[in-house]
C-alpha cells in the first residue's frame, strides 16, 4: 500500500561513509523536502543517510553504500520526530482505570519530590500508537493531584527503552481557578502557600520551618529552582504576570502551560524569555481564567518573539498535536514556526535539543517521512525512524484494523492475526 | 434512509398522552430575512454523493431553488465562490452546547440529571442556555443544525432536541420546526459507575440490561392503557377515563411508537448487539448508536439493522470501553451497502472542526485501502446526520426545495486550512468571515475584556 518502494541500492560507496564497514541497519532517504528546523531551513530534493542511530549525511545526490534500504520520498516532507506533548504516554494505559494511571499523586499534600519517571512503562500500548504517528519524544508530566505543586517529570524518548530519559527534571505547578480549591479556594491562597513552600525550600534540613513541605520536598524544590525547569499551569493574563514576577524573584527557569490569555501579555513574556505551551484550538471562554481565548494566540505570541510550543492534546490523542499546529498555521502562525512548535521548540525549551527537534548531521536519527504537508489532517506518517531504526508502523490499533478489514471471515476473528 | 420516518408534531399520533407532550414547548423559530442569493463558480458537494465542478446554486425564499445551473431573479445577490466549495450545512447529531455551556462552571452543569438511573421525563431543551458562546463558534465552522442531548450518566437520560444554530432569547426560538424529539440512552460504564457507587442498581452491565427491561415493560403497559382508552373513546364510551399522564412513561411510549428517535450511547460491539436484541424484544427501533468506538466490529450488523453510527474520528483510551478505538472506525462502518456513518463531536471544540474530523476519517480509510471520495465523505456530516435526526427530507443535502442551509468554504473542507467563509441558514446569511457585523456575539461575551492596548 505504501507509495514508497524499498529498493536495493546501486553499488556505490561514499568515501566518507566507507569508514564504517557495515550498514546492516542503514537507511537512505532520497529526494525529500527536509525540514531541518535549523538555520538551514527547508531543503528540497535532498537525500539523507542514516546509519547506526545517527544522521550521518545530508545532501543532494548522495552516493549510496551497497545493500542498504533506500526510500524514494518523491519530494515529500521529512521532519524531525515530533514532540508528543507534556502528558502521560507510558504512565497511563486507560485514563479512567485508576490502577493503570500513574500520572498524579492524589494525596492532598504538597510533594514536589513526587516524581513520575519510575512509573514509566515503555511497553504501554500508547507508545507504539504515538510512534506510528511520528512522535519520538514526550515530556512525562505530573498531573494535577491534590496539590498546586503536582510533582516532577522528565523527557523520555519513545524508542522502547526502559530508561530512555533525557534532560533534567521538570517541576509542574498548577495555579488559577481550577486549582484554587487545593489551596483554600482562592488563588490568593495559592500564592500564599507557594511563597511559603519556596521559603521553606531555602531552610536547612535541620530547621523545622512551617511545615508545608517534607524534608525531601524542600530539597527537591530547591533543586528544581537551581537546576531545573518549572512549568506553571496558568491561563489568565494577570496570573501570567504574577508568575513572571515570581519566577524572576526566585530565579526560576519558567515555562507557561495553558496560557489562554498569553497573547494579552505577549511583550512581557517575550521580555522575560518565557516560552508558552498552548492549545491553538482554545477559542472559547471555557472558564473565567480564559475569557480572552482566541485562535490566533500562537500567531500573536510568535510575532511578539515568544517561543511557542503546541500542547494540550492529552496522552491518548497526542497525535492531535499535529492537527493543532495546523490550526495555528491556519490562523496566522507562519507554517515553519508551526512545525517548530511541535519539534525544535519543545526540544530546546526542555534542554533536549542535543537529541531531538532538528535534522542535522551527527545527530540522533529520529525522523518522519510524511505523505504530504506535515500539518495537514489528510497527511499520515509513511515512515518513522526512531533512534536510527525503521519503525514497524504496527500498534494494537493497526492490528485491530487489519483484523476487521477482512470481509466475511469463515472463522471467528480471534483467528485472524 | 427510508427506515427513519419524518415526523411532523401533531400529525399521526395515536395516543392523546403522547400527543399532549409533543405539543409542549412548541418551536417559535422563524427563518431570518434573506435575499435571493446566487453562488457561482464553486465545487459543489451536494450531500447526495454528487460533485459538481464550476457549478452554481440559487437560494431563494429560504429554500434551495436549484443546484447546478439555472436562472436567477434580477434582485439576486451574486457570490463568486471561485476556488471554493459549497456544501450543505454541517449537522452535529451529538452536542451538549447550551446544557454544558462555556464557561464550564458548576452552575452551568445542566446536562446530566444523575438522580435516578432512568429519567426519561427530563428534556435537554429545558437546560439549554441560549447564550452559550459555543453556538457562534460552531456557526463559524459551518454548523447549521445540531441535536442537543442530555448526558450519559443515566440508562435513560431524557429527551434531546434538534435546533437550528441561531441565536435567540429562548430555546423555543431555536427549535427545528417539526423535528422529532430524540431520547438518550446509555450503555456500559457510565450508568453502572454512577449508580454502582451509590450501592444501587445498576452496578453491572447485567444490571443495566435488567433495568432497561423493567422500564420498557412499564412503558408497554402504559402505552396499552392509552390504546385501550382511545379504543373506548372511539367506540363512543362516554365514561371512558383517561389514564393519568406519566412523564417518564410518556417519553418511553413515544419511543416505542417510533415518534421519538432512540439515541443510544454505547462503546462496545457486544453491548450494541445486546441492545439490538433488546429493541427486538420490545419492538422499538434504535435510530443511532453514538460513540460506538467498536462499531467497526459490527459494521455489517449495523447496516443490516438500518442503524446509524455517530462516531469520533480518533478518540480512544479514556476509559476501558474506549480501549479498542481505531482511526478507521468511521470508514469501516461506512463500508457496507446501506450503511449510515456519521461524524459527531460531543465536544465544544470538536463541533468547530467536524470537517477536519471527517477529513482524518477519510484519510485513514483511504490509507487502509478503502475508496472514499470527498463527495461521499461529506454525507457523514450532512445527509446521514440529517436522516439520523429525522429531518433528512428537509435539510442535509443540496437539492431543490430543501431548506437553504448552505456553507461556502474557501477551498476543500477536507483540510486543516479550510475555513467556512459564509454560512446560510434557511437562506439567511448568518455568518460572514469578511463581515464582523455578521459574526454573532452572545450576551455573555459582551464587555468581558478591557480594550487591550
Amino acid at each position: 500500500m505504501s507509495p514508497f518502494k524499498t529498493t536495493l541500492a546501486a553499488v556505490l560507496t561514499l568515501s566518507a561513509l566507507a569508514a564504517t564497514n557495515t550498514y546492516a541497519d542503514a537507511i537512505m532517504i532520497r529526494n525529500a523536502t527536509v525540514y531541518t528546523m535549523t538555520d538551514d531551513g527547508v531543503l528540497e530534493n535532498t537525500d539523507l543517510f542514516v546509519s547506526g542511530n545517527e544522521i550521518r549525511k545530508i545532501g543532494r545526490n548522495l552516493d549510496v553504500p551497497a545493500d542498504i534500504r533506500v526510500f524514494d520520498a518523491g519530494g515529500r516532507p521529512l521532519t524531525p520526530g515530533l514532540w508528543g506533548g507534556a502528558g502521560a504516554v507510558g504512565i497511563v494505559e486507560v485514563s479512567a482505570v485508576e490502577e493503570s494511571s500513574d500520572a498524579s499523586d492524589a494525596t492532598l499534600e504538597m510533594r514536589p519530590e513526587f516524581d513520575v519517571t519510575p512509573a514509566y512503562n515503555p511497553n504501554s500500548s500508547l507508545v507504539p500508537v504515538a510512534r506510528t504517528e511520528g512522535h519520538t519524544f514526550t515530556l512525562l508530566g505530573a498531573g494535577g493531584g491534590g496539590s498546586i505543586i503536582n510533582g516532577q517529570g522528565r523527557v523520555v524518548a519513545l524508542d522502547g527503552g526502559y530508561s530512555s530519559f533525557h534532560g533534567g527534571r521538570v517541576l509542574f505547578i498548577s495555579l488559577g481557578g481550577h486549582a484554587a480549591e487545593k489551596a483554600g479556594g482562592s488563588r490568593a491562597g495559592q500564592w500564599m502557600q507557594l511563597n511559603q513552600a519556596f521559603a521553606e525550600s531555602g531552610l536547612k534540613a535541620s530547621d523545622d520551618g512551617d511545615g508545608v513541605l517534607t524534608r525531601a520536598g524542600r530539597t527537591a524544590l530547591a533543586s528544581s529552582v537551581k537546576n531545573g525547569i518549572v512549568v506553571f499551569g496558568v491561563n489568565r493574563a494577570s496570573d501570567i504576570l504574577q508568575t513572571l514576577a515570581f519566577a524572576e524573584h526566585h530565579g526560576i527557569t519558567a515555562v507557561i502551560d495553558g496560557g489562554a490569555e498569553a497573547w494579552m501579555v505577549a511583550d512581557e513574556l517575550a521580555a522575560a524569555g518565557v516560552p508558552v505551551m498552548l492549545d491553538p484550538l482554545q477559542n472559547l471562554p471555557s472558564s473565567f481564567d480564559a475569557m480572552g481565548s482566541r485562535l490566533d494566540n500562537a500567531a500573536l505570541l510568535h510575532e511578539a518573539g515568544v517561543t511557542v510550543i503546541v500542547d494540550g492534546a492529552g496522552s491518548h490523542n497526542a497525535r492531535k498535536l499535529r492537527q493543532m499546529a495546523g490550526n495555528a498555521a491556519a490562523n496566522g502562525l507562519d507554517h515553519e514556526a508551526a512545525v517548530a512548535a511541535i519539534t525544535v521548540n519543545p526540544a530546546r525549551v526542555f534542554g533536549v535539543d542535543d537529541a531531538f527537534g532538528t535534522i542535522e548531521e551527527g545527530k540522533r536519527a529520529d525522523l518522519v517521512l510524511w505523505t504530504g504537508d506535515p500539518l495537514e489532517v489528510t497527511t499520515v506518517a509513511e515512515r518513522v525512524i526512531v533512534n536510527g531504526k525503521l519503525d514497524s508502523m504496527k500498534s494494537r490499533q493497526t492490528e485491530l484494523r487489519d483484523r476487521y478489514l477482512v470481509e466475511d471471515p469463515t472463522m471467528p476473528r480471534a483467528y485472524i492475526r | 434512509m427510508k427506515h427513519i420516518k419524518l415526523l411532523i408534531a401533531g400529525l399521526g399520533l395515536a395516543s392523546a398522552g403522547v400527543q399532549a407532550a409533543e405539543e409542549a414547548f412548541p418551536s417559535t423559530y422563524e427563518p431570518l430575512p434573506s435575499q435571493p442569493t446566487l453562488i457561482t463558480n464553486a465545487t459543489i458537494l451536494t450531500g447526495t454523493g454528487e460533485r459538481l465542478e464550476n457549478a452554481s446554486i440559487l437560494l431563494d425564499g429560504g429554500t434551495i431553488a436549484w443546484v447546478g445551473s439555472g436562472d436567477a431573479p434580477a434582485n439576486a445577490v451574486t457570490i463568486d465562490a471561485e476556488g471554493g466549495y459549497v456544501t450543505p450545512g454541517i449537522i452535529d447529531v451529538h452536542s451538549h452546547l447550551g446544557v454544558y455551556p462555556s464557561p464550564g462552571v458548576s452552575s452551568h452543569a445542566d446536562g446530566n440529571e444523575m438522580t435516578n438511573p432512568a429519567t426519561p421525563n427530563v428534556w435537554a431543551e429545558h437546560s439549554i442556555w441560549p447564550q452559550d458562546p459555543g453556538f457562534s463558534r460552531a456557526l463559524a465552522a459551518g454548523v447549521t443544525s445540531l441535536q442537543i442531548l442530555p448526558g450519559s450518566g443515566n440508562l435513560i437520560g431524557g429527551r434531546g432536541v434538534t435546533v437550528k444554530n441561531v441565536y435567540s432569547t429562548s430555546y423555543q426560538g431555536m427549535k427545528f420546526p417539526g423535528a422529532p424529539h430524540g431520547m438518550k440512552m446509555a450503555c456500559g460504564e457510565n450508568p453502572k459507575r454512577v449508580y454502582g457507587q451509590k450501592g444501587r442498581q445498576p452496578m453491572t452491565r447485567m444490571g443495566n440490561v435488567a433495568s432497561y427491561r423493567e422500564e420498557w415493560i412499564s412503558a408497554q403497559a402504559y402505552l396499552e392503557s392509552w390504546t385501550e382508552y382511545e379504543r373506548k373513546v372511539a367506540d363512543g364510551d362516554e365514561d371512558a377515563k383517561a389514564p393519568k399522564r406519566d412523564l417518564k412513561l410518556e417519553t418511553l411510549a413515544g419511543a416505542l411508537k417510533g415518534d421519538i428517535l432512540v439515541n443510544m450511547h454505547c462503546y462496545r460491539a457486544d453491548e450494541m448487539l445486546t441492545i439490538l436484541d433488546l429493541a427486538k424484544e420490545f419492538g422499538y427501533k434504535v435510530t443511532t448508536f453514538h460513540h460506538g468506538v467498536e462499531a467497526y466490529k459490527i459494521a455489517d450488523e449495523l447496516a443490516e439493522a438500518g442503524v446509524c453510527g455517530a462516531l469520533w474520528a480518533d478518540w480512544w483510551g479514556f476509559k476501558m470501553e474506549a480501549y479498542d478505538g481505531i482511526q478507521e472506525n468511521i470508514a469501516l462502518v461506512d463500508r457496507p451497502e446501506g450503511s449510515c456513518a456519521i461524524v459527531h463531536s460531543d465536544s465544544s471544540e470538536g463541533i468547530q472542526r467536524l470537517n477536519q474530523e471527517a477529513a482524518k476519517a477519510m484519510a485513514h480509510g483511504r490509507r487502509a485501502g478503502l475508496e472514499i471520495s470527498e463527495e461521499h465523505a461529506i454525507s457523514w456530516l450532512t445527509s446521514n446526520a440529517a436522516n439520523s435526526l429525522g429531518v433528512g427530507e428537509r435539510t442535509g443535502t443540496l437539492e431543490a426545495g430543501k431548506m437553504a442551509d448552505v456553507v461556502v468554504w474557501n477551498g476543500t473542507p477536507f483540510s486543516v486550512y479550510a475555513k467556512a467563509e459564509k454560512v446560510f441558514i434557511d437562506g439567511a446569511l448568518l455568518y460572514d468571515r469578511e463581515n464582523p457585523a455578521l459574526q454573532p456575539v452572545s450576551d455573555f461575551e459582551l464587555g468581558q475584556l478591557q480594550e487591550v492596548r
